[in-house]
Formats: C-alpha cells, sequence, structure tokens
C-alpha cells in the first residue's frame, strides 16, 4: 500500500500512542477504537494517488515531529486570555476547545431545564452512555475514510449537544476550537449533535489559531436531524498558514429537516472541508454552501457528498471562492440520487475567480443519478473579474485597485448575505472586507486580538460616484 | 393501449440490433493468445519493417508491467487477453483493380448494411477504404485524391509507401505507454487508415472508412493516422456496425490526428456495434484511444461522435491545443440502452495561447443501461485568453437506468474562462402533453423529443452520416416506430 512517508513517522507513532494509551471505557467502545485503528492502518494517511485526494497532498503538513495531546492540557490557560470572540454584539452560549480539550467555563445554558444539554464529549462519554451508544461514530462510516477511522480511534474529547424534541434553542451556540503550543501539535476533536423532532438550532463553529505555530486538526462532526428539525450551521475558519485542518462533517437528516450548513474559510496553510449529507427521510432539505478566499501558499479543498436515498428532497450547494497569489483550490462536488430517490430536486455550482496566473484551481461537479424523475444540474466556472464591469467602475474614477475589491466583494456576497444571523453575518461581512484589503492575515499574526473596531469597515470609495 | 407509457416505453426501448449477420469468408488467422510470437507473426505477415516491429514489442512489453484501469464507470467480467485471436485476414486471392472484383458476399454485407460500395460511388462521391478484419479490402476514389496528392490508403499500405510520413508522426500523439488499451493496440494493431493531405489542398470529399468486426473471438485492432498539413482540410467519417455474436468481442482502437498549421481536420464517427442482446448477454467491449494535437498555429480539430453500440463504450476523444489561436471540438451523442454501459468524454488540454475549445455532450439512456460523462478541460499556465464551454445533458428514460458525469476542470491562468453546465432530467410530462394534444402520438413525440434533443450534435455530421445517425438513434430508442 502506498502511502505518505515524513521523517517522523507520523503513523508508527500514532499506532504506539493507541497502544499505550487505553482509555477506560465500555467494551463496546473500546472495539469500535479497535476496528477504527484497524482500518486506518490499513489505509494509512490519504496520499495522492487516490481519486479523492488527488489535489491535495498532506506529506507537507504532516512532515513535523507533532505531539498528541490526549489529556487535559493542565496549564491552566483560560481561552480569555488569548483569545476573545471580536464579533461585535454577538451574544452566544460559548464552548471553547484548547488544542481539542474543552474548557470547563461553568456556564449552562438557561435552556437546560428544557433537558438541552451542551457539554464536553468526555463528559457525554460517561453521563450519556445511551445517547452515545444511539448516535457516535454512528453517521461517519470509517470504512472509507482514513481520516475519520484515526480521529474514532483517539477521540477524547469535543462538543457533545443535545436537543429534546420540540425545543428551539434560542441562543446561539458557539464553539471556539484554538491551537496554542509551542511544539507542532495533532489534535483530534469529535462533536456529536443530535436534535429532536421539531427542534432547532443555530451553531457557529469557528477554527482559530491564537499564534504562529504548526498545528494539524482533524476533527470529525456528527449531526443527527429528527424529523422537522431545523439546523443552521456555520464554520468560520480563520488559521494561520502552517496549520492544517480537516474537518469531517456528517449530516443525517429525517423527513421535513431543514440542513444550512455554510464553510466560510478565510484563512488557513490547509483547509479541508468534508461534507456528507444523508437526506434519509422524504421532503428533507440541504443548503450547502461555501465561500473561500485564499492567498500566499494557501490550500483549499471542499468535498460536498450528498446523498439523495429517499424520494422528494431537494438539496442545493453553491461554492464561490477568489484564489490569489500562489494559492490552490479544489472542488468536489457529489450528488447521488439513488434508484427510487424519484421528484428529486439538486442544484449543485461551483464559481472561481483567479487573480493571479500562479493560482491554481480544481474543480469537478459530479453527478450519479439512477432514477429517472429528477431535476439535476450542476455548473462550474472559472474566470476572471468582469472586465466590463471594471470599466464601468473605472470610468467613474474608482481606482483599479478598488474596483477590484468591490467586484471580489460582491462576488462573495451572494454567500455572505445569506447567513441568517445578523450579528454574524455584518462580521463576516466585515471579515471578508478585511480579507480583501489584505489586512486580516496581518492581524492573523498578531496575538493581541485588539478588537477595539467599533465602527464598521467600509472600502475607501466614494459611492455617489457610482 | 396505445398510450400507456409504460408500453410505449418498453417497445420503444426494445428494438433489435438489425445489423446481426455473419459474413462467410475464408479467413487466415493467427494462433490464440498474445505473446512476442504473436507479435513477430502479425508483423511478418504484414511485411513491416524493422523499426515497426521494434515499435511493436516496446509497446507489448510497457503492456505488460500496465494492469487494466478500474476508474471508468463500467463493470464487464474480467478479459482473457490469451483467449483472442490477434489477427484475423481475408485471405487474399489477387489484387483487385475493380469494384466487381470484390468478393460478392461481402458486396452482399455492405448491401446489407446499407452502404453499397457501388451506391456511395455513384451517388455521393464518398470515397471508402472499406476494412473487414482488419485488412483494407478495397480503396476507391483513391484516382481522384491522388491528382491533389492526398494519400488515402490501409495502413499497411502506408508504411510500405511512405513509411518516413509513418515513422516521423506513428506514436506521436498517442504515446505506445498511454494507457493499458493503447499499449495492447500498439502492440498488435492490424490494420486501420493512413490519410495524408498535401499542404494547402481541401480534400475534395469526404473520406470515409467502415470498420466491420467479423470473424468470431477475433478483437480488432484498429490503428488511424491522419496528417493534416499546413493549411489543409479534410472531413473524415468513421462508421462501424458489427455482427451478433455471443461472446464479447474485444475493441482497441488508436487513431491519431496531426493537424499543422492552419490545417482542419473534422472527425465523424458513428458507432453501432452489437450491444449486447436484452438481457446483457455478448456485445462488443470498445475500449478507443482517439486524440488529436492542433500543433501548428491556427489549427482546428473537432470530433462528432454517435455512439448507440457496443456492450460497453470507453472512449475519449481529446484534443491537445498546442498551437497558439487553435480550436478544439468535441460533438457527442451517446445511447445506451438494454444492459449497455458506457463511459465517454474528451479532454481538452490547452497549451497554446487564445485556445478555444467546445464540448457539448448529450447522454440518452434507457432500459438497465448505464451512461457516463467523463471529460477534462485543462488551462495551463501558458494557455493565455483561453476559453472553454462545456454542457453536457443528460436524458433518462425509465426508472432503471442511470446517468452520470464526471466533469474535472483544472485551471492555472487567471485569463481563460471555463464553463461547465449540466442537466439531468426526463422528458417532461408537459412535452409530451402538448404532443399527444396536437394528435403525434407518444411514441412518436418520444422519437421527435430525443431527435431534436441531440439536434446540436447531429447537425454537425457531414449530411451522409446524418441520415444514418438519426435512423441508428430511431433503431436504438425506438424500436418498432424507426
Amino acid at each position: 500500500m502506498e502511502g505518505i512517508t515524513t521523517n517522523y513517522n507520523t503513523k508508527e507513532t500514532l499506532i504506539r500512542l493507541f497502544g499505550e494509551n487505553r482509555p477506560e471505557e465500555l467494551p463496546a467502545m473500546a472495539r469500535l477504537r479497535e476496528q477504527a485503528m484497524e482500518a486506518f492502518v490499513q489505509n494509512g494517511f490519504p496520499h495522492t494517488k487516490l481519486e479523492k485526494w488527488r489535489n491535495t497532498d498532506l506529506s507537507r503538513s504532516l512532515n513535523h515531529a507533532f505531539i498528541f495531546p490526549l489529556e487535559p492540557a493542565s496549564d491552566g490557560t483560560e481561552p480569555e486570555d488569548i483569545f476573545r470572540c471580536d464579533v461585535p454584539g454577538f451574544n452566544t452560549h460559548m464552548v471553547s476547545l484548547l488544542n481539542g480539550r474543552v474548557i470547563d467555563q461553568g456556564n449552562t445554558l438557561p435552556q437546560a431545564a428544557e433537558g438541552v444539554i451542551v457539554c464536553s464529549m468526555a463528559e457525554a462519554f460517561e453521563k450519556y452512555k445511551d445517547l452515545i451508544e444511539r448516535h457516535y461514530a454512528k453517521y461517519a462510516g470509517f470504512g472509507d475514510n482514513a481520516m475519520i477511522a484515526l480521529n474514532t480511534a483517539f477521540a477524547r474529547d469535543g462538543v457533545f449537544i443535545f436537543i429534546p424534541d420540540n425545543v428551539e434553542v434560542s441562543r446561539i451556540v458557539q464553539t471556539v476550537n484554538l491551537i496554542h503550543s509551542t511544539e507542532p501539535v495533532f489534535v483530534q476533536p469529535r462533536n456529536l449533535v443530535i436534535m429532536g423532532r421539531n427542534s432547532s438550532l443555530r451553531l457557529v463553529m469557528c477554527d482559530d489559531s491564537v499564534d504562529n505555530n504548526v498545528g494539524f486538526i482533524n476533527s470529525v462532526s456528527e449531526f443527527v436531524l429528527a424529523e422537522n428539525a431545523r439546523l443552521d450551521h456555520y464554520k468560520l475558519q480563520n488559521k494561520n498558514d502552517h496549520s492544517a485542518l480537516i474537518n469531517n462533517s456528517a449530516f443525517h437528516l429525517e423527513a421535513g429537516a431543514n440542513l444550512s450548513t455554510s464553510a466560510i474559510s478565510l484563512n488557513g496553510g490547509l483547509i479541508r472541508n468534508e461534507t456528507r449529507v444523508l437526506l434519509n427521510g422524504r421532503s428533507s432539505h440541504a443548503d450547502v454552501l461555501g465561500a473561500y478566499l485564499m492567498d500566499r501558499h494557501q490550500h483549499i479543498d471542499n468535498q460536498v457528498f450528498i446523498d439523495h436515498a429517499v424520494s422528494d428532497c431537494t438539496s442545493n450547494e453553491l461554492f464561490k471562492g477568489i484564489l490569489d497569489d500562489s494559492a490552490s483550490g479544489v472542488f468536489n462536488g457529489h450528488i447521488l440520487v439513488r434508484k427510487d430517490a424519484q421528484r428529486t430536486n439538486a442544484y449543485q455550482n461551483n464559481k472561481n475567480i483567479l487573480i493571479s496566473d500562479k493560482a491554481v484551481i480544481d474543480t469537478k461537479p459530479f453527478l450519479e443519478i439512477y432514477a429517472d424523475d429528477v431535476k439535476c444540474s450542476h455548473g462550474a466556472t472559472v474566470g476572471q473579474l468582469d472586465a466590463e464591469a471594471m470599466f464601468y467602475l473605472r470610468s467613474r474614477g474608482i481606482s483599479a485597485s478598488n474596483a477590484r475589491m468591490l467586484l471580489m466583494y460582491a462576488f462573495v456576497a451572494e454567500i455572505v448575505n445569506r447567513i441568517s444571523i445578523p450579528e454574524l453575518r455584518e462580521r463576516i461581512d466585515d471579515l471578508v472586507k478585511k480579507r480583501l484589503r489584505g489586512e486580516l492575515s496581518v492581524c492573523d499574526q498578531c496575538v493581541l486580538h485588539c478588537n477595539s473596531r467599533e465602527q464598521k469597515i467600509a472600502f475607501d470609495i466614494d459611492m455617489s460616484k457610482i | 393501449m396505445e398510450n400507456d407509457p409504460n408500453n410505449i416505453l418498453d417497445e420503444v426501448t426494445s428494438g433489435e440490433y438489425k445489423y446481426g449477420f455473419y459474413t462467410d469468408i475464408e479467413m487466415e488467422t493467427a494462433p490464440k493468445g498474445l505473446s512476442e510470437d504473436t507479435i513477430r507473426f502479425i508483423s511478418a505477415k504484414k511485411n513491416e519493417p524493422e523499426w515497426l516491429l521494434e515499435f511493436r514489442l516496446n509497446a507489448y512489453r510497457k503492456w505488460l508491467s500496465m494492469t487494466e484501469p478500474t476508474w471508468a464507470h463500467l463493470h464487464h467480467p474480467p478479459i482473457n487477453y490469451q483467449d483472442i485471436i490477434y489477427y484475423a485476414a481475408p485471405k487474399k486471392k489477387k489484387e483487385l483493380a475493380s469494384l466487381d472484383e470484390v468478393d460478392p458476399e461481402l458486396i452482399e454485407t455492405f448491401n446489407k448494411l446499407g452502404i453499397s460500395l457501388e451506391e456511395q460511388k455513384r451517388l455521393s462521391g464518398v470515397a471508402v477504404d472499406a476494412v473487414i478484419d482488419s485488412v483494407s479490402v478495397k480503396t476507391t476514389f483513391s484516382e481522384t485524391l491522388e491528382k491533389q496528392g492526398i494519400i488515402f490508403c490501409s495502413f499497411s499500405e502506408a508504411v510500405q509507401k511512405v513509411p518516413e510520413l509513418v515513422k516521423q508522426y506513428l506514436g506521436t500523439v498517442v504515446p505506445s505507454d498511454d494507457n493499458y488499451f493503447a499499449a495492447l493496440n500498439s502492440a498488435v494493431f492490424s490494420d486501420g487508415s493512413f490519410c495524408y493531405i498535401p499542404k494547402g489542398v481541401r480534400c475534395p470529399i469526404e473520406l470515409s472508412t467502415y470498420f466491420r468486426i467479423n470473424a468470431a473471438n477475433t478483437g480488432q485492432f484498429e490503428r488511424t493516422l491522419i496528417i493534416g498539413d499546413e493549411g489543409s482540410y479534410v472531413s473524415y467519417m468513421e462508421g462501424c456496425t458489427a455482427p451478433m455474436r455471443d461472446e464479447n468481442q474485444l475493441h482497441a482502437a488508436i487513431v491519431e490526428i496531426i493537424a499543422l498549421k492552419d490545417a482542419e481536420v473534422k472527425y465523424s464517427t458513428v458507432q453501432n456495434w452489437y450491444p449486447g442482446n436484452k438481457k446483457g448477454e455478448g456485445g462488443i467491449y470498445n475500449f478507443v484511444t482517439k486524440r488529436g494535437i492542433c500543433k501548428g498555429n491556427n489549427s482546428k480539430i473537432s470530433w462528432t461522435q454517435v455512439e448507440t453500440g457496443s456492450a460497453i463504450t470507453w472512449k475519449y476523444p481529446s484534443v491537445v491545443l498546442m498551437g497558439d489561436n487553435t480550436v478544439g471540438e468535441f460533438y457527442s451523442v451517446a445511447v445506451t440502452n438494454n444492459y449497455q454501459q458506457a463511459d465517454t468524454g474528451t479532454k481538452m488540454i490547452h497549451l497554446g495561447r487564445n485556445t478555444k475549445s467546445t464540448i457539448i455532450s448529450k447522454g440518452i439512456s434507457a432500459g438497465q443501461s448505464n451512461n457516463s460523462y467523463r471529460g477534462l478541460v485543462k488551462m495551463t499556465k501558458r494557455a493565455l485568453n483561453s476559453r472553454n464551454f462545456s454542457q453536457c445533458d443528460s436524458l433518462l428514460l425509465g426508472d432503471k437506468c442511470g446517468a452520470h458525469t464526471f466533469p474535472y476542470i483544472k485551471t492555472e491562468n487567471q485569463s481563460s474562462i471555463v464553463e461547465h453546465e449540466a442537466t439531468t432530467s426526463k422528458i417532461s410530462d408537459d412535452q409530451l402533453f402538448y404532443c399527444n394534444q396536437r394528435g403525434i402520438s407518444t411514441e412518436s413525440a418520444i422519437g421527435l423529443i430525443v431527435n431534436g434533443y441531440a439536434r446540436e450534435v447531429l447537425k454537425q455530421l457531414p449530411m451522409e452520416f446524418a441520415v444514418e445517425a438519426q435512423k441508428l438513434l430511431a433503431i436504438s430508442l425506438e424500436g418498432s416506430v424507426g
């Protein structure tokens, strides 16, 4: 079996670590870990000879002398000391993870009385064994995915959310996944979100770097939405250039469930979002959106698999990205319409703008259809900024660089405008503007996160001219 | 129940293969199996020069080290490459000077196919290089062509007559180790067509070749080489029908096209090999490597294909756009029915500046079949200001068939524009209702809609072919209606 070889033999280290660190737990869990480890040992880290990984090379990201924090950090770092969420007016129930372990901040959600649980996975493994047994590792299969297998073998902590039937969680839940270490660190958070019938939740998951050190995150999240549940899910990714982030999300939707998930990738050395959506009940609907703005040598990879298993479901996929400098992007959309999934409507679209001759994009919008009464379409475009629009702005006295920025902003706005949480939309809007002005990456190097902005960010454009 | 849609779909999709017959001609064959000896046998039979034998043996050695590709969306039992006869030729009695001397049985075969040589010669002015089981039997109109300096002959004849041209270009577009089936073909290719259009010549007639797979258990390994010299133009047509045989037959052909500066080559195919019976037994395995290179500036290569036959089709006519301002086109209609499987598409590799490519692919699946479009559009760093437009639509007739799309797009510069769009749908009830309402029966309506759906591609075909292609669409889908 071909694989990735690094100077540090990460795979061997992981195998050794697995043998040495067996947590005390239920035999079923131990068996699951063993099976997962077996799958990982067999397949190893994914390499570019695999069809799904041909454009994303992990070998450089893995070539570090990693430490693997399996036990909670004990240095007493408070997340407030190193990071402050800088969405103004964003009142959320925040759960912070530091190097893959939840930091207990002692706060509980007001709706805990109604049976809503938001806690760490470590706690859930202990306290909610029946829920874990029923749902854990049931949606993110690791048979064909070595990264999920590895995560399943090592998973210790993450965020656990349970919402009982008919409960609408009013407060936005936000998870912040921070990496803070002086040595290269390899973490594997594991999240599970269980939503009862007619429940609803808004969830924002942020991945941030607080320093400029090397980090490798192999995260797996499972979401199960019972009948008519509604989930608004946002991933906000702003990592340093030395980090690698592999993000596997598996969504399981029952009848009438409604999912909207957006991945906003602003910075990151290597980001791979693998999203699997199983539409398992009639009339379920999924919106899968993404925006990415990459420059320097950053790499973004979005893999979306939407499985229309039953009839009358709809899905809508839209990914837009701008690549500058030597950035590279990958989009791989796969819609599967199974034999009996009649009356399916599925749309898939990927639009890209390259603004440098060194940037590369690989896109593969892929349809696999076995039912006849369907409406499926996909589109992909790669191009540059519209010359006519440029000319219009230039003719009104707007400088070339400002005009470019305005057009890029408008291009991404289609995704940003669909964020349904106003504060978050405003914040991401600001971040995008900042990102386009090249300021965000400067800030990203700074640990202070001064957070002094009160006024909104605007382009330096006299709008009256337009 | 004329208007019961289920009945009609059944009828529409259950047409029998009309060209299943077998011509009894005395054959000369190589022993079964593949080894260096087989290759030496073929080479010796064809009286080939040493370098060509070397070319074959090299390819064979590379083939031995390769494995059959499994990435395509195709399922078939493993092919036993030792159970195939790699060379079969009708025994030649003497050199033929006129059409009358051609074996009457062969003439009869062509008549059944509806392309009698006389008809073609008299009416349409098409020069046909008829290939039956690997050896060219008759070339017509070569005298007319000779006057213009056009060389249009069988591949083996070209090896004898213009070895320097063959040596210069053979394997330059499809290297012998390009892929598993190309290597196999390079090792054992038996015959095919060769065409050279000299500088500044516009070929006055449509060149055409007819392939047939005849003897049982004979793999057919055609090799076609077309060279359009500077400023030339040629339209080349290839059509295939094969008789009904029960065992699967292997076909692995190579077509190479070279277009030099300002040249234009148009290549049209109608493929209607035996697709297997309704249970999915038998049928041709068709693994073809077709590639053209726009070598000089301002050259153009256009592929048009109508694929209705074969149990398995694995075929990606591609264009390498090497010169500046070059143009590549791909128009395809692929119809699969019963248990047929097609994995077909194209590759457009943009290397030169201001290059343009267009891809129009129409897939129609019926019965239990699977129809895939697989394509690559690659804009390299150097290919500034290049443009691609791709459209691949799929039409599903019946709820047991599959339609898949695998487009790969890779862009490495900022000034190129790539657009891809695809839709999958069934024939809409609205359209059927509209036709019914105007007194058109459902079966005619389906025929009408399918033909309209494929129109964009069919209109690219040369006139002589367009008629046949429409008939084939009808036969493939409309059964008794056609």
